[in-house]
């Protein structure tokens, strides 16, 4: 559908332009999730909205170049594994599912180590979230890949 | 909460809802559609739940947009009822 580059300067420019503070701003939501608003849902749709916006500014035929539909589905079962391992590995050293305290990171303890459990959470449900979001855009547009 | 402000952004989220309701164009209803989320967004923001407004803005208003107009561009653009 979309193969071609958009044919106007002043959007290449723009795009190429908002794309990289888009990102930064993600990362800054995820990281930032457990302090204030935002999180891992929002930081995730945040990062598929700047390939989403690359891949309409480019083109499919560039865009896959540099991000392959197949990199965002490596994504996003990478983020739902981490969100799994990150559930289910207190599991075996004596804590509930998803207690954080037991996870085996030695040298936090304690209310530490319960907010790095809900940063690696986070992150987790980013990527799962960022990998479905350019998954569904990439088979909605139905390019082969 | 300032009764006015809520009032206000009621009004214009009906109105939004039913422009988007009742327009043939498909484009236009797909953008009075991202308005009506925006305010719904406001709206949330206005009631206390910053979080819920920052999943009603960016998913409402910035992907599902974006996957309507790209299932807009597969089908014709006008409605026919």
């Amino acid at each position: 559908m979309i193969k071609q580059h958009y044919q106007s300067i002043v959007i290449q420019t723009v795009c190429s332009l908002l794309i990289p503070f888009i990102q930064l701003f993600a990362l800054y939501v995820i990281i930032h999730g457990h302090y204030g608003p935002g999180g891992g849902f929002q930081g995730g749709v945040l990062l598929a909205v700047s390939i989403i916006l690359q891949r309409l500014y480019l083109g499919s035929k560039i865009s896959y170049r540099k991000f392959s539909p197949k990199m965002a589905l490596a994504f996003g079962a990478i983020g739902m594994l981490i969100f799994g391992f990150a559930g289910v590995v207190p599991l075996a050293f004596g804590g509930a599912f998803l207690d954080y305290e037991n996870l085996p990171i030695f040298w936090v303890h304690g209310a530490e180590l319960r907010a790095l459990g809900i940063l690696i959470v986070e992150i987790g449900i980013g990527l799962a979230v960022f990998g479905t979001l350019v998954l569904i855009f990439d088979s909605l547009v139905g390019e082969r890949w | 909460m300032i009764w006015q402000v809520d009032f206000w952004l009621l009004v214009i989220l009906i109105i939004t809802a039913l422009v988007a309701l009742s327009v043939h164009d498909l484009l236009a209803a797909v953008v009075a559609l991202a308005a009506y989320s925006f305010f719904v967004a406001l709206l949330f923001s206005q009631a206390g739940a910053i979080d819920v407004a920052f999943v009603e803005a960016t998913l409402g208003a910035g992907i599902s947009g974006v996957l309507f107009i790209v299932v807009l561009l597969l089908t014709r653009r006008r409605s026919e009822d």
